[in-house]
């Protein structure tokens, strides 16, 4: 089953296939209707039951869950694409239809501006930011449009993690949907003369005007040049695409969890499909995030603390998302982004995404399998980290560090066969004066290979090190040197461009920094060989600490 | 024998990045000796519609892993996927759903 090639095409097609539903075949649902879509291996839909279907199992995700109370206030994260904007699509059917059913939250959208990063010009950019206004304005929910530049102006409070809020429990749940009925019934009551716009459903939801103008950072203002040439810089320090998008990832998170918190958003909801999941699962090991699993493809993301990011499109694939669009008219912009038109081989995203669905035309039940298994995957809380004060956390993806800092391994020097590494260690963050962070890059090794931890020659360093600064040690384990490139290859320039050696390529908050907290001599690092997703040239060392 | 036919083609997901980025084709396919079916037609855009990587829209005799297509809005699936004759006034709609093709942005959203 894992080999995906040509030894598998010859044998699938003499054999015949085992169930192909013709156009004389009626919907498996209604038993009438001519069927339009076949969903997984076999089952075809009429045009109404697919969208009876498509909206049940929207419903079906937030109800099962209960995580979103009435009330609360969402931020729907948009991109543009189908996902995304059918997600939007259903929260504003949901929000329209009758009382018993209807959606309780109060939603707003954000839209981050990527165009910098992509390598847009400024009319191609402008042109796609009008049509997603236009799109915007038709929705009706408060809107921000973020340009990703302003990512250099967030405040240092994006990286602290905020005391976790404690999931409410069923019975919370259920007090909170009775007291809100409750309030509907009293308001209802009181207000019976104006019922045409009570029956719309319109009076709870309190929501400002359509243009959004409490958002202080006004949609208008385009980003300066000088941001965007430091935007685009900073991308094009970037050597391999597979870094360049986490890295991409990691700020798009940041700004549109800063927009949620400034703007009083408790939940983000965001578009990711199951068939985007299951490739993300399958990327994430090969990137070495095998321990985050849970939290980069469960519906409920909690590691921000006090805002929660949930994925309500989970259960859907993107062959419905894409049929839902066009048969519904459901509007979406499209805008090239960073990969667009690469090469299959271009970055283990993309590779990780041919091999799936590749692998789903053979064998259509591959991406719920592997959606099932990510749905079995348990966040298990770190030790003493439920009850106590958060532990150290990775600056990029805000997971707990899964780094055991006494059994640290740091590569050795004279361990390097070809080529040097230059182990560039960041700053002292003033935010958890106690347990400093550190990142650690690898940016020359990014362009070449993965690198890799080598077997241990000799002690690990006695470095004249402060306990303190030990304490905290490291980005995720990613970042040390696993597999992952694209951990270790983040980092964030603020304003000075990097030097021709790199070194300069560190971690800058606005705050404040002085030259490198860990002076040392550069360790060299032993190179693997290959993408990921091949594992035999890389060398995996028995470190103690770090967990496979 | 078959007769010339007036078929409507579109792109959509973003595949019409590789058609210079026009997504409504009125297309006239010419008599010719089989009868057109949509193994044909691909063989047809290839040759004369696709501008630029055909590696990324084809694969082998049919099309790439992760684009849809639809056939007067059904699910090719249902009509025999390569094997449906094409009838005059068809519409053959190409929906990308690949990340290339920026959809759904892939990552956290």
């Amino acid at each position: 089953m894992c080999q995906v090639g040509e030894d598998y095409a010859e044998p699938a097609s003499e054999e015949p296939p085992p169930r192909q539903p013709g156009r004389e075949q009626k919907c498996v649902k209604c038993k009438e209707g001519l069927p339009v879509v076949v969903i997984r291996a076999g089952d075809a839909f009429c045009r109404d039951c697919f969208k009876a279907f498509y909206i049940h199992k929207f419903r079906a995700v937030l109800g099962k869950n209960r995580l979103i109370f009435p009330g609360e206030k969402v931020l729907l994260a948009w991109s543009g694409g189908p996902s995304s904007s059918s997600m939007v699509w259903q929260v504003l059917e949901g929000l329209s239809r009758e009382s018993a059913k209807r959606l309780r939250f109060v939603p707003g959208i954000v839209c981050i501006d990527e165009g910098a990063a992509c390598g847009l010009s400024p009319e191609a950019r402008a042109k796609a930011l009008a049509e997603m206004k236009l799109i915007l304005q038709t929705v009706g929910f408060p809107w921000h449009v973020v340009a990703l530049e302003e990512v250099f102006d967030l405040p240092p409070s994006v990286l602290r993690c905020f005391a976790q809020e404690p999931v409410g429990t069923e019975g919370a749940y259920k007090a909170a949907v009775d007291s809100f009925l409750q309030q509907q019934h009293v308001l209802g009551a009181e207000g019976a003369g104006d019922s045409p716009s009570l029956a719309q459903g319109e009076e709870q939801l309190s929501w400002p005007c359509t243009q959004d103008p409490q958002n202080p950072q006004s949609p208008d203002r385009p980003p300066t040049a000088a941001q965007t040439e430091a935007l685009s810089r900073l991308f094009d320090s970037v050597k391999t695409l597979t870094a360049k998008e986490e890295l991409l990832q990691a700020l798009r998170t940041h700004l549109i969890l800063h927009v949620a918190r400034t703007h009083g958003y408790s939940k983000v909801m965001t578009g990711d499909s199951c068939t985007r999941l299951a490739i993300k699962l399958m990327t994430s090991l090969a990137l070495g995030r095998g321990a985050f699993l849970a939290w980069d493809t469960g519906f409920s993301d909690e590691r921000h603390g006090d805002v929660v990011v949930v994925r309500p499109m989970r259960e859907h694939t993107l062959k419905e998302v894409a049929f839902y669009n066009h048969l519904f008219a459901v509007p979406s912009v499209f805008t090239p982004a960073l990969d667009t038109k690469a090469p299959e081989k271009a970055s283990i995203h993309r590779l990780m995404e041919a091999f799936m669905l590749r692998l789903q035309d053979q064998f259509p039940s591959t991406v719920s399998t592997v959606y099932r298994t990510s749905e079995k995957l348990v966040k298990a809380p770190r030790d003493g980290c439920a009850a106590g004060p958060p532990g150290p956390r990775c600056l990029l993806c805000m997971c707990a560090l899964d780094i055991d800092t006494a059994g640290l391994c740091l590569p050795s020097p004279g361990c390097s066969e070809e080529g040097t590494g230059e182990w560039v260690l960041g700053f002292s963050s003033p935010l958890v004066p106690s347990a400093p962070l550190y990142l650690q890059t690898v940016p020359r090794l990014l362009g070449l290979r993965l690198p890799c931890i080598c077997p241990r020659r000799s002690p690990p360093p006695h470095r004249p090190l402060h306990p303190a600064v030990l304490q905290g040690w490291g980005g995720c384990r990613a970042a040390v040197g696993g597999p992952g490139p694209a951990r270790g290859a983040a980092l964030l320039s603020q304003g000075g461009p990097p030097s021709p050696r790199h070194r300069a390529a560190v971690l800058r908050l606005p705050c404040e920094h002085e030259g490198l907290a860990l002076p040392g001599p550069p360790a060299a690092l032993h190179l693997g060989r290959g993408p990921a997703p091949q594992p035999e040239g890389l060398h995996r060392a028995a470190d103690p600490g770090v967990p496979g | 024998m078959a007769a010339p036919l007036s078929v409507e083609v579109e792109f959509g997901g973003g595949a019409e990045l590789l058609f210079d980025g026009v997504k409504k084709h009125q297309v006239t396919l010419p008599g010719q000796e089989e009868p057109w079916d949509i193994r044909n037609l691909l063989v047809w855009i290839k040759k004369n519609l696709l501008k630029e990587r055909p590696e990324l829209f084809i694969q082998g005799d049919s099309v790439r892993p992760g684009i849809l297509v639809l056939i007067n809005d059904a699910d090719w699936e249902l009509l025999g996927e390569l094997d449906y004759q094409l009838q005059d006034q068809d519409s053959i709609l190409f929906i990308s759903t690949l990340h290339g093709s920026r959809i759904g942005a892939g990552s956290t959203w």
